[in-house]
């Protein structure tokens, strides 16, 4: 069994990453064979090389973007379970403050964010308030039904044992909302990277300078295309990097209990 | 010192331990779940409640376990109401339909949750709670988490669960109706034996006729529409039985007498 579960993690690794090489090979080949100009689709050589030569500027901004996004995601974590526990203390709250999360939620950040720039004078501080308003409505409604969906016998034995509110928040709720809250911090992980970087283009064109999206308008605006490449290439393994993260805490945490960290064969 | 009968009861020296006076009970949807019911179980009885679908046995079970209040009419606990007798120490379990584990403990946290609740030092807990596995057969097991186990091994943990407060009243609400047969037979045979040796209160739901016959003292028969007790039936043998009572000519007997009154409730 163990040894089949190995090959198993062994090929969910190895066949993407040779899909992943076939496909560079691939673009690299076409690239040569049709000559294809740099500044219409630079070669996988070429942005690695841009990559490598430009490394102090790009790790620079992919900090910047990095410490907006993390940032963002912490007080949308904060916010947002605050927020959540708030909700559940009455229905009537949830019912007079929930529109107004949606109106958040619905409204797109890129309309709202020149706004925010211009009231928020640091830069960085206006970006992370961005994010976090992308950021903050999937950990608060992830976490207010894992709150509510907690089961109605357990709600019973706790009666009967005549527990408190604390212990029955304590030893119930949260460990029932739980798995709600890590599908939250997963959809919203990704999102506070892409209100990072749409708070750095809107920043960007107003001429505020920060972060990868600065680069990549910068290398636009210069045609420097393998520069361009570069930088979003951090911006992605940046989110991977948050994402597996994220799993990998999922995983600590209720991988001894949930069905979602437990395979169907166990 | 001078034993006076009670003048209450038809038997002398019983002692009441829940009395249902004209309890009723009306869902705020106007469901009328249970007609005025009146019903005394002496202290050490184990009394199954029986009955067609929708005759209230879970509801009249609720409102002895006060998760539910009655519409009209009360109920007393050794002749006092619910909060008195829980002040004076008396302890109430509750044994739901389905085991009811919180995914996330191990079967000893589990198993322990009553106590911590309580506000019970851990080390007298966990002393308790392997006290109570072990009871159930599942002393092994303390480490594991629920969804390691069977079926039938997690009802064992919930009633581990329940004994763990060590209580004069157990309530059990169809704990076993999702087992095989030979599981629950098992199950019936070791709740016989855990029932006698404590002289547990117990209060039974169960829709299985040997079920009931097997485990009980005295079966209660309930009828629909609205919910209310169409007969008793007293299973006169003696406490504890061994499993071959099953095949016994008096099981039988028992068995066929109270299908046909189930039969009739059901068209009552």
């Amino acid at each position: 069994m163990r040894r089949l579960a190995r090959s198993e993690t062994a090929v969910s690794i190895i066949a993407p990453t040779l899909v992943g090489v076939a496909l560079l090979l691939f673009w690299e080949a076409a690239c040569r064979a049709w000559s294809v100009p740099v500044f219409l689709l630079p070669k996988p050589t070429d942005i690695a090389a841009k990559l490598l030569a430009d490394w102090p500027t790009l790790l620079s901004a992919l900090g910047r973007t990095l410490r907006v996004a993390v940032q963002a995601f912490v007080a949308a974590i904060v916010l947002g379970t605050l927020i959540a526990f708030l909700f559940v203390q009455s229905r009537l709250i949830e019912k007079s403050l929930f529109p107004y999360a949606v109106l958040l939620q619905v409204t797109p950040i890129v309309a709202i964010a020149p706004l925010i720039i211009i009231f928020v004078k640091n830069t960085q501080a206006a970006l992370t308030v961005c994010a976090t308003l992308v950021a903050i409505f999937p950990i608060i409604s992830n976490t207010t039904l894992g709150l509510r969906s907690v089961d109605p016998g357990l709600i019973n034995l706790f009666r009967m044992n005549r527990a408190g509110r604390l212990q029955t928040l304590l030893r119930l709720r949260i460990p029932s909302a739980l798995p709600y809250f890590f599908g939250g911090l997963r959809i919203s992980s990704g999102l506070a990277l892409i209100g990072a970087v749409v708070g750095e283009f809107v920043a960007g064109t107003g001429g505020r300078s920060s972060g990868l999206a600065y680069e990549i308008l910068q290398s636009g605006f210069q045609l420097d295309i393998p520069r361009m490449f570069a930088a979003l290439f951090l911006i992605t393994v940046a989110g991977v990097g948050l994402f597996v993260v994220m799993v990998g805490l999922s995983r600590l945490t209720l991988g001894q209990w949930h069905e979602s960290e437990i395979g169907a064969d166990r | 010192m001078l034993a006076l009968p009670d003048s209450r009861s038809p038997i002398s020296a019983m002692v009441p331990a829940v009395e249902v006076l004209s309890a009723e009970k009306i869902f705020p949807d106007g469901t009328r779940a249970l007609a005025p019911i009146a019903l005394t179980i002496a202290q050490g009885e184990f009394v199954t409640l029986i009955g067609p679908s929708g005759c209230g046995k879970t509801t009249l079970l609720k409102l002895m376990s006060n998760l539910l209040e009655p519409s009209d009419g009360r109920l007393l606990w050794w002749r006092a109401g619910y909060d008195d007798m829980v002040s004076r120490g008396r302890r109430v379990a509750f044994v739901f339909q389905d085991p009811t584990l919180m995914p996330w403990a191990r079967v000893a946290a589990n198993v322990r949750l009553p106590l911590d609740l309580a506000g019970a030092p851990r080390t007298i807990a966990n002393a308790r709670a392997a006290a109570a596995l072990a009871r159930v057969g599942l002393g092994d097991f303390a480490r594991h988490f629920p969804r390691q186990l069977s079926g039938g091994m997690k009802m064992r943990v919930s009633i581990a669960r329940g004994l763990v407060i060590d209580p004069d009243l157990l309530l059990m609400d169809e704990p076993f109706g999702a087992l095989d047969e030979f599981t629950r037979n098992r199950l019936d045979d070791d709740l016989v034996k855990l029932c006698c040796e404590r002289k547990l209160t117990t209060v039974f739901v169960t829709h299985s006729i040997y079920e009931a016959v097997f485990l009980s003292s005295r079966v209660v028969v309930m009828a629909s529409g609205p919910g209310r007790i169409f007969a008793t039936l007293a299973i006169d043998e003696p406490q504890p039985r061994p499993a071959s009572f099953r095949n016994s000519a008096q099981f039988a007997e028992y068995c066929r007498t109270l299908s046909a009154l189930l039969a009739q409730a059901s068209q009552a």
